[in-house]
């Protein structure tokens, strides 16, 4: 490197991945990689930002999926003047095929830095950096290679889910067909922001929520079951007799005591009404507990991070919904959500904080759904505690 | 800040195109940024929302709602885009002249 970026190489020390390693690398061959460097080594030495607030580009019939950044001392980096991001939707699970992958990255090296963040927390895949005028013929050859945008700004963002049944045995319903009807119903939503805000919905096939939906989407969709654990008693058995503290590991640690080792008769007991479907014991015999086979999902809304106010975890809105094509319930809950909220809501104002304004009693009349003890929100642990 | 020439008169622009000086605005301007955005001729559709957003602008010096614009004008998201292909942000409010739209992407 020609460039001098002292306090750029601090973070190529340890033993961690560094994203300065990986932009020296594309430095080499790409000059707004380079640039991008300057850009970031004079950030931490003026100890400011000099990316500009905002910027409003796009591509034609789009409102969103592109994000548009400028840097404020362009006559200093000529190559990173523009370094607009594009939000690319992912396939639901992030199955790719080597193929698409190679497609990708040979178009992004074509009209961008070449760099990309798979994946972005919105779970798009991220290209990172390219100029006004390239947008257009990129967006171009991304869909021929059947790629397209993702959400951005006041929009239905790009919809979400874990792997599910593809690759695991506790998901309770089809996470991937689920996040790909509902990306194909909403295309208008996503491309079209029309909203006070951004809305984002995720779906995890059971309560371990591998993609954090509880925690990061507007409307959030938890696959559970509504019958009991399945337990194989010969199975627990087995765990117990190869040195397995059941006791300590699983019974003590349930967190509504529904479990109950029989030490006399080798026997894992469960008062099935005290089960709240926390995945504990699961996670730990995998070999012997199984979630029920009556599965589903809970809907649980207004998730968000903090802006206006706090971080919200989502709540309880309906405990529980057989989740199977052509998922008209789902469809219908959440347009007439959106209307609600678009009715009411304030500019920037998410789905959680116009409840919370309004009041969950006005909301629930809207929507036509009767309040039930599971929707308090605190203290609450799961939709199956009753009280 | 990058100048240009719009309806005749050398206007300032941003790097997005939009005009630095809304008072200056006039039918001509919004022409000339029209043809940019592929929403030229602008027919009296496009004019109906322009106008609208101008309106509104000079009224609470700031962009309307969405769901305000589609409501008040009558023109549904679909048929604004298909007037303005930017979009009502990125397209329209520039040619009405109404300054960046700010928003959190």
């Amino acid at each position: 490197m020609d460039e001098d970026t002292p306090l750029l190489d601090e973070l190529e020390k340890g033993p961690w991945p560094s994203y300065v390693k990986e932009i020296k690398r594309m430095a080499k061959k790409n000059k707004a990689a380079k640039d991008l460097l300057g850009i970031q080594e004079l950030s931490y030495k003026d100890r400011v930002t000099h990316w500009k607030h905002g910027g409003i580009v796009g591509v034609t019939g789009y409102g969103s999926g592109v994000i548009g950044r400028y840097c404020d001392v362009p006559e200093k980096f000529p190559d990173a003047a523009a370094f607009h991001t594009m939000r690319v939707n992912h396939p639901a699970g992030w199955f790719y095929s080597t193929k698409s992958l190679r497609q990708l990255c040979d178009i992004w090296e074509q009209y961008g830095s070449g760099m990309t963040n798979m994946h972005g927390s919105t779970g798009d895949a991220i290209l990172l950096g390219t100029t006004t005028d390239n947008l257009q013929p990129c967006f171009d050859s991304l869909t021929e290679a059947g790629f397209d945008l993702g959400g951005s700004g006041s929009a239905l963002r790009t919809i979400a889910g874990c792997v599910g049944q593809a690759r695991c045995e506790w998901s309770n319903f089809d996470t991937l067909k689920l996040v790909y009807d509902l990306t194909m119903e909403f295309q208008d939503e996503i491309h079209r922001p029309r909203w006070p805000y951004k809305f984002k919905i995720k779906a995890s096939g059971c309560p371990n929520d591998c993609v954090a939906a509880i925690a990061r989407a507007d409307f959030t969709i938890i696959g559970t079951w509504r019958d009991t654990l399945r337990i194989d008693q010969n199975a627990v058995r087995n765990y117990v007799d190869n040195g397995f503290d059941i006791k300590t590991l699983v019974v003590d640690r349930c967190p509504s005591e529904a479990l109950e080792w029989d030490e006399k008769n080798k026997e894992l007991k469960l008062q099935a009404d005290d089960c709240v479907r926390c995945m504990h014991c699961i996670n730990k015999m995998t070999k012997a507990i199984r979630p029920g086979v009556e599965g589903g999902a809970t809907i649980l809304i207004g998730g968000k991070a903090p802006i206006i106010k706090g971080a919200y975890l989502s709540w309880v809105l309906v405990p529980f919904m057989k989740i199977e094509p052509p998922y008209d319930e789902i469809k219908d809950l959440l347009r007439k959500i959106w209307d609600w909220w678009d009715e009411n809501g304030r500019t920037r104002e998410r789905l959680a904080e116009l409840i919370e304004r309004i009041g969950l009693k006005n909301f629930l009349k809207e929507m036509g759904i009767p309040p039930v003890p599971q929707m308090v929100y605190k203290p609450r642990a799961n939709p199956y505690v009753y009280f | 800040m990058a100048k240009t020439t719009l309806g005749g008169i050398e206007m300032e622009i941003d790097e997005d195109g939009f005009i630095q000086e809304p008072d200056k605005w006039n039918k001509e301007i919004a022409e000339d940024i029209a043809k940019l955005e592929s929403a030229y001729p602008m027919t009296e559709e496009h004019w109906k929302l322009v106008n609208y957003l101008r309106d509104y602008f000079l009224k609470y010096e700031i962009a309307p709602p969405i769901r305000m614009l589609v409501k008040q004008t009558g023109l549904d998201l679909k048929k604004i885009y298909q007037l303005f292909p930017g979009g009502p942000a990125k397209g329209a409010c520039k040619i009405a002249g109404l300054p960046k739209p700010t928003g959190c992407v």
